[in-house]
């Protein structure tokens, strides 16, 4: 494997604050065109490996190469050919929706006219428009974070860094923002997010390594790792509350012959299997009943569960 | 969809050059300010009130100084000291308070530098930015000084060069000291130190008036410098010892253009 044919790419990569490492030794190969993510929980170190590869945080140990270049020699080069959507939005407050893009636009040394022509587009890409010459601070959540998304789109990066894209929005928003993004990820445009939501994950990306305390725990496409890692169906049960202590952990002992694996959650049990009707059949026959009962299937928040022993979002 | 189509397409991005950064950033400002144009009114009215309540007022109880072996008017005396005093005002507005929300709140330079922008474009067009308040504030209250008889040599046309290395020394060091300021409350500290600086540079009466060991006190501070080399255009007693105050004011805000930068590195480039 070789630095050069990679958009990123990083080996025992390291980051450490002061005695805290947010990221342990880690190995990323992001190949043109592709969908790639960070999955993990706050503070799994994504941020950290984000901030390295935007060439804006020196690496602590280790290798990188972004577009063959070294983040260390070539930051403001590397900088120029990537676009970077922030976790927080960092907008200019003090401008308005479009000398946001603009002034960012003319910051990367493009000329006016190009500039001027791109901001129009974006604009329309992100159905701001009519938003314009609105204040930045009137704009409602969603709608700065399609900004932040326009504005990292200005140079026409060849890689889009998208740091909890949709974190803090609310549904909606969030179907319009994973709405653009698949729409540039068929344009070809390679893209490498992080997030702590598995649907986004599952949605948005062709292939994701799974972090954890700033190590990689697996890594594969969304399909491959659940196959890999989980069975095909859970069937969640609730008990009523608890008696006696732990009923939960009673019943799991009661049951965990019916399933391939019993996860005690603090509200409810797992039972992974190939079948989940099949598995809450055998589970009544026993004599036990659950207040609820869901039959879904395996998404990675089970895969993470099963690599790490604890839920994605906590 | 072009503009999307067009994204994995070859780009022409690329790192800017210093000129090209520094004049960008004043760009934005200029663009953030527009909107607010008013603000600079009052920084550019301050020392004009003090020239007509002081310089005027005061000044028709007291015969006037000697400066260069000649006497002269109080009002021209105290004229120059003002416009220093608004080169160091104007600057320190946007080199501590607009700096520090920059830096803290509004999350500028974190923006910037995901761009091909450096710390040291930052550094640079932040620093040029506020000295040139401060230039425009001298400058026009030059027009004021030229249109009240105050100005009495041709040397005059360079006192707005000098407001500008007022405002550089200023700009530097007050932009290096914001990078350690923790909350609004520190820049009390800006104040007792500009506020003495203001009343005790020379500013409303010559240096001849304290007593020796405060004299030379006085004479090493960078307002001090920036007044007599004012009054010196102004006045046209321009001579080597001028040139002084020049070195003076440059070392001050190169040494604090480069702590700006070094601070931006540790405190952005995490």
């Amino acid at each position: 494997m070789t630095a050069t044919d990679s958009m990123i790419w990083a080996q025992g990569l390291r980051k450490g604050f002061g005695d805290v490492e947010a990221v342990r030794g880690i190995d990323v190969d992001v190949r043109r065109g592709e969908a790639f993510g960070f999955l993990g929980p706050n503070g799994a170190g994504k941020s950290s490996t984000m901030r390295m590869v935007a060439a804006v945080s020196p690496i602590s140990g280790g290798e990188l190469r972004i577009l063959g270049l070294d983040p260390a020699v070539d930051g403001p080069e590397i900088r120029a050919r990537i676009g970077v959507c922030p976790q927080e939005d960092t907008l200019d407050t003090e401008l308005t929706v479009r000398e946001n893009l603009f002034v960012y636009g003319r910051y990367f040394g493009l000329p006016r006219k190009e500039v001027r022509a791109r901001v129009d587009e974006l604009l329309e890409f992100v159905q701001l428009t009519e938003k314009a010459g609105s204040m930045v601070e009137d704009l409602s959540g969603g709608m700065k974070r399609r900004l932040t998304i326009a504005r990292s789109l200005i140079n026409r990066p060849e890689v889009l860094l998208l740091d909890e894209p949709t974190t803090g929005l609310d549904p909606q928003a969030r179907h319009v923002v994973w709405d653009r993004l698949f729409r540039l990820k068929q344009q070809g445009v390679t893209l490498v997010l992080t997030t702590h939501y598995m649907d986004e994950a599952e949605q948005l990306t062709d292939r994701l390594v799974v972090m954890d305390k700033g190590l990689i725990v697996a890594e594969g496409s969304p399909l491959d790792l659940i196959a890999e890692h989980s069975t095909r169906e859970v069937a969640e049960l609730r008990f009523g509350v608890a008696q006696e202590g732990d009923t939960h952990e009673v019943v799991a002992r009661q049951v965990e012959d019916l399933a391939d694996r019993v996860e005690v959650l603090p509200d409810r049990l797992l039972l992974y299997s190939h079948d989940g009707e099949e598995t809450v059949a055998k589970v009544h026959e026993r004599g036990l009943e659950p207040v609820a009962t869901l039959v879904r299937r395996s998404t990675l928040e089970d895969v993470f569960l099963r690599l790490t022993g604890r839920t994605l979002v906590d | 969809m072009s503009a999307v189509t067009a994204a994995v397409a070859r780009q022409a991005a690329s790192p800017l050059g210093a000129r090209e950064a520094t004049a960008l950033l004043l760009y934005r400002n200029f663009l953030a300010y527009r909107r607010a144009w008013y603000i600079f009114l009052t920084g550019f009215l301050e020392p004009v009130f003090y020239l007509f309540s002081i310089g005027v007022g005061v000044g028709q109880l007291v015969t006037g100084f000697e400066v260069d072996g000649r006497t002269i008017e109080y009002a021209a005396f105290v004229a120059p000291g003002m416009l220093a005093a608004s080169a160091m005002n104007g600057t320190i507005l946007d080199a501590t308070f607009n700096f520090f929300f920059k830096l803290k709140y509004n999350k500028l330079f974190d923006q910037m530098l995901a761009t091909p922008l450096t710390t040291m474009d930052i550094a640079r067009g932040e620093l040029s930015w506020s000295l040139l308040r401060g230039g425009i504030y001298s400058a026009g209250f030059l027009v004021v000084m030229l249109l009240m008889g105050l100005v009495s040599s041709w040397w005059a046309v360079l006192v707005v060069p000098a407001a500008l290395l007022i405002g550089l020394a200023f700009g530097g060091v007050c932009m290096a000291l914001t990078t350690f300021m923790r909350s609004w409350q520190d820049f009390e500290l800006v104040t007792l130190a500009t506020l003495p600086m203001f009343l005790f540079s020379a500013t409303f009466f010559p240096v001849t008036a304290f007593p020796t060991w405060l004299r030379w006190v006085v004479e090493c501070t960078p307002l001090y410098r920036g007044v007599v080399l004012c009054r010196e255009l102004t006045t046209g007693t321009v001579s080597w010892a001028s040139a002084v105050s020049v070195v003076y004011l440059v070392v001050m805000g190169v040494a604090g253009l480069l702590v700006v930068r070094r601070r931006l590195d540790r405190l952005l480039l995490t």
